[in-house]
């Protein structure tokens, strides 16, 4: 077992600390889907593509992500409510490096 | 009036399928789509991407399945209302229900099977305070008739390829055409880049990158847009213009379907999955993406199952006195309603000397 804990604030502002597992080939966007921090059908909608800026999120805290892949930069390119720390979930593997994450979810579209 | 005996909403692969199963039932089907085309996520967001997970298909594209559903169901010759969507409901005295587009096609059919996978996709539009008023006064998120834009000063947002490939379309319709944005990269068939590249060469289109429409101006119709410039050279511009375009793609969204009087829960119409994934409304059915129930899995194999299952339970409905049994298709073949016969060739019993 190597859960690794993450602080998520969802759309109505609630910060949740969740526990979130390394072994299981998880993104952020499953995580978050995991506990139903966002209805089903708001969030995911593409499944994890990078198709879809539905998982987008804002990460505050200042980790070492991995880099953004040019289907993730060319779909925050078209999203809403972009700002400079904003992410795709789905695209944000779960690995130790990431224990103590912080992020919010960007606003429903 | 079109009739039909089970009418589908959304032709994703799902809706595709169910033509298949209800025509070896000999039951006609029709489909609704708002989409221009068949085949629903997968030709609209991902026909390229490979699939892993159809059976006997150890990989296959998205736009390759739905093209192999199109050839399976033609035999059963289903219709297609594409380009509208199913905007209301309504149950006749006859048990019948009759469902209306919202451009005011009617369907009628004695079963309706909800396969509408995450519901219709509408366009997504910027956030900008003042966008609706504006809306059919200079603001269109889809072109229907370009020649609307003949001699007009357009302005395009967005990167990907709706918005390169009009771009180049109304370059020779629009007196002026201006692309903005948010990068200097943009996404989309190389071919239709290069060709951007080269019509901003010869000024046959503006490009304003990296920028964003940040506001728009007009009394009662749109005037002008302000298009705030990012990057070092930090500037706000104001550009007059006849027409903004927003592409920014299409999400789906559950709409109208919503308010049919069906049980929804987590945005998914909630059916009887111990059974034939019926709603709350006899003769209505919700099968693949757009259904719910415990241990729900948004698969398209899934969805194949319970569109088989669907057309068991609807051929009931449809003949209540009838005993049917299930026959393979291996024993009884396919006969489709254009005469075509397939059927599995006979063995060869022949003595050996």
């Amino acid at each position: 077992m190597s859960d690794i804990s993450i602080k998520i604030i969802d759309r109505d502002g609630v910060q949740h600390e969740v526990d979130a597992p390394t072994d299981m080939n998880m993104n952020l966007m499953e995580v978050i889907r995991s506990y139903e921090l966002a209805p089903e059908g708001t969030i995911g909608i593409c499944g994890g593509m990078a198709m879809c800026a539905s998982c987008q999120c804002y990460v505050k805290s200042d980790h070492e992500l991995p880099e953004k892949s040019d289907d993730e930069d060319a779909m925050l390119a078209e999203a809403f409510n972009v700002e400079d720390n904003s992410r795709l979930g789905c695209q944000i593997h779960i690995t130790v490096d990431l224990n103590g994450l912080e992020v919010e979810l960007a606003p429903e579209e | 009036m079109i009739k039909t005996d089970i009418l589908i909403i959304g032709a994703g692969p799902t809706g595709l399928f169910t033509v298949f199963e209800a025509g070896l039932l000999k039951l006609k089907c029709h489909l609704i789509d708002a989409l221009p085309q068949a085949g629903g996520q997968c030709s609209e967001i991902y026909p390229k991407k490979p699939i892993y997970d159809i059976p006997g298909f150890p990989e296959v594209l998205a736009g390759e399945l739905v093209a192999n559903l199109m050839e399976q169901i033609k035999p059963f010759q289903p219709g297609f209302t594409l380009g509208e969507r199913a905007e209301t409901i309504e149950k006749l005295e006859d048990n019948t229900f009759v469902v209306t587009t919202n451009k005011g096609t009617k369907h009628n059919a004695p079963i309706v099977a909800i396969a509408g996978g995450l519901g219709s996709f509408e366009p997504r539009k910027p956030l900008l305070e003042n966008l609706t008023n504006f809306e059919d006064k200079g603001v269109a998120y889809i072109i229907k008739d370009p020649e609307v834009y003949r001699d007009k000063k357009v302005v395009i947002a967005g990167g990907g390829d709706s918005a390169l490939d009009w771009s180049i379309f109304l370059a020779d319709v629009a007196s002026e055409v201006t692309l903005v944005h948010r990068r200097n990269e943009f996404r989309g068939a190389l071919d239709s880049v290069e060709k951007v590249q080269h019509l901003k060469n010869e000024e046959k289109i503006k490009l304003i990158t990296p920028a964003e429409i940040v506001a728009l101006k007009g009394t009662n119709a749109l005037e002008a847009v302000v298009i705030k410039k990012a990057g070092d050279n930090e500037e706000e511009i104001i550009l007059e213009v006849d027409s903004f375009i927003p592409l920014f793609g299409l999400s789906p969204k559950l709409g109208p379907i919503a308010d049919w009087g069906l049980d929804i829960e987590k945005n998914a119409i909630k059916v009887d999955n111990t059974l034939d994934y019926q709603t709350n409304i006899p003769g209505i059915y919700a099968i693949g993406d757009v259904n719910t129930y415990p241990g729900k899995l948004k698969l398209i194999l899934c969805g194949f199952h319970e569109a088989t299952l669907m057309c068991q339970s609807a051929y009931q409905r449809i003949f209540p006195d009838k005993r049917y049994v299930m026959k393979y298709t291996t024993v009884g073949g396919v006969t489709g309603f254009d005469g075509s016969k397939k059927e599995a060739p006979k063995a060869v019993v022949k003595k050996i000397e």
